[in-house]
């Protein structure tokens, strides 16, 4: 796809290197505030969940797992609620406006994981995970990349919906219906939550690896010297 | 074909990329403590208010079938202070003020004079656990008539034997499942279960529905949301 790219000649050396427009501003916003009512968001479910860290019937109780509280946002069950029911309209405002540009900018062809992607899912798993030769670069991102970054959009929606199948029961007893009634929406919110942030752990690992041109470029827009050629 | 650039611009153009996200900071807002109560309370505030919209007076919350109540001795008691407040049935009435035509004491015998309504509901609580119940008593839109409610208030406002205080908002206070409710499992209520008169309203969270019941007050403007509303939880909180 059409990329916004320069040639930027360092002024001292009169090297040439190729910079690629990658990222845009709304994507850029939405990235970052997301980021951070995403991470209120899993602090103060958990708090939300040491109220009861359960699932299915109150007696007899068995404690899944009692969530330390060093992780947990929001001090007890109240002040969590506080956090969460402020912050999930942070999170679904940068949620929809991020889908809103992606979808009328054309910008989602970036990063959408098409059937055309897929033979080229397991060189990448295979060159990631066990040594293999490297792929060719070709776009921003490559198959594995695309495949990870739509379904965690997809766990973002599915983590809005299975919430306000907790939150709503009544109103949307369809929803809790559809995941098997209310105990089970409660639990695919509490997995989906564990889903996300395995694709975060993967994530950040991934920044790491990529350096620091790849990491300015979610706040600047510009990736220098990306290892694919775009041509416009 | 890229266009060409020297360094320096290159570095002007990323400038001013990186400050364009400048209104991220904001969100450091929260963590000002002087903000955080304001902004979190306004954040519960506008959740209320969406909940508000989202409610509809027509949409019934399920109802199951007897094979899936939750056993009697299962369903959890919840008292914010005591299990038993130690009302006195005999001298017992609910004590009715406000905007109402009828204001003074009523007994159990002149609400159980109303139609009465059984429902199997799902009643959940604000930790999370929820239990299937079987509720029985009048419709609250029922008693209102009986009181002579001005249809025009906004919000029922009630008080405990056990100090709790509790409020609805009209339109669900009126809808068809919302019960001054005086029996679970088709037997009387239990002390424990808030005797001899509680509410039983499935479209609410737990903490709505007080036990209990000795005073009733019909009002335009809402004085007190509720014991655990004061504490920091939902004002609206329906499910």
């Amino acid at each position: 796809m059409a990329t916004r790219a320069i040639a930027i000649e360092d002024v001292k050396t009169g090297e040439e290197i190729i910079a690629v427009y990658e990222h845009p501003f709304v994507v850029r916003l939405c990235h970052w505030v997301n980021a951070v009512a995403l991470l209120v968001m899993v602090g103060s479910g958990l708090q939300i969940f040491r109220a009861f860290p359960s699932f299915g019937a109150k007696i007899p109780q068995k404690d899944l797992l009692n969530w330390p509280k060093a992780f947990a946002l929001g001090g007890w069950l109240g002040g969590a609620l506080q956090w969460h029911l402020t912050f999930m309209w942070i999170y679904i405002a940068t949620g929809l406006l991020y889908l809103g540009y992606q979808i009328f900018s054309g910008n989602y062809k970036q990063v959408l994981f098409v059937q055309r992607d897929l033979p080229g899912v397991w060189p990448m798993v295979r060159h990631y995970f066990f040594f293999g030769p490297k792929p060719p670069v070709r776009e921003a991102y490559n198959p594995l990349q695309k495949h990870a970054y739509t379904s965690a959009i997809g766990l973002g929606v599915l983590s809005v919906v299975t919430g306000f199948a907790v939150w709503k029961p009544v109103q949307f007893s369809w929803l809790a219906w559809l995941m098997g009634g209310f105990h089970w929406a409660r639990l695919w919110h509490f997995l989906i939550m564990w889903a996300i942030l395995a694709f975060v752990f993967g994530h950040l690992v991934m920044v790491v690896l990529h350096g620091w041109s790849n990491f300015v470029s979610m706040l600047t827009g510009w990736k220098k010297d990306p290892e694919y050629r775009t041509e416009e | 074909m890229p266009t060409r650039s020297d360094s320096r611009k290159f570095k002007t153009i990323s400038r001013r990329e990186l400050l364009k996200l400048t209104p991220v900071l904001a969100l450091g807002a929260f963590a000002i403590p002087q903000l955080q109560t304001p902004l979190l309370k306004g954040g519960l505030g506008f959740s209320d208010w969406a909940s508000a919209r989202l409610f509809r007076s027509g949409h019934l919350a399920p109802t199951f079938d007897e094979s899936e109540l939750t056993p009697f001795d299962k369903f959890p008691i919840n008292g914010y202070d005591v299990e038993d407040p130690q009302v006195d049935f005999d001298k017992w009435t609910l004590t009715v003020s406000g905007a109402v035509q009828k204001p003074g004491d009523y007994t159990l015998a002149q609400i159980q004079a109303l139609p009465k309504f059984t429902q199997i509901t799902r009643h959940i609580c604000v930790e999370g656990w929820d239990v299937i119940g079987q509720f029985g008593g009048v419709r609250v839109s029922d008693f209102l008539k009986m009181i002579g409610a001005d249809p025009t208030a906004r919000f029922l406002t009630v008080e405990c034997a056990d100090d709790y205080y509790e409020s609805l908002d009209m339109f669900t206070a009126t809808h068809p499942q919302s019960l001054l409710c005086y029996e679970m499992y088709g037997m009387p209520l239990t002390r424990e279960h808030g005797a001899p008169l509680r509410l039983s309203v499935p479209t609410k969270i737990g903490y709505k529905q007080a036990k209990y019941l000795t005073d009733l007050k019909v009002s335009h403007v809402l004085e007190k949301a509720g014991y655990w509303e004061d504490q920091g939880y939902s004002e609206f909180y329906g499910l």
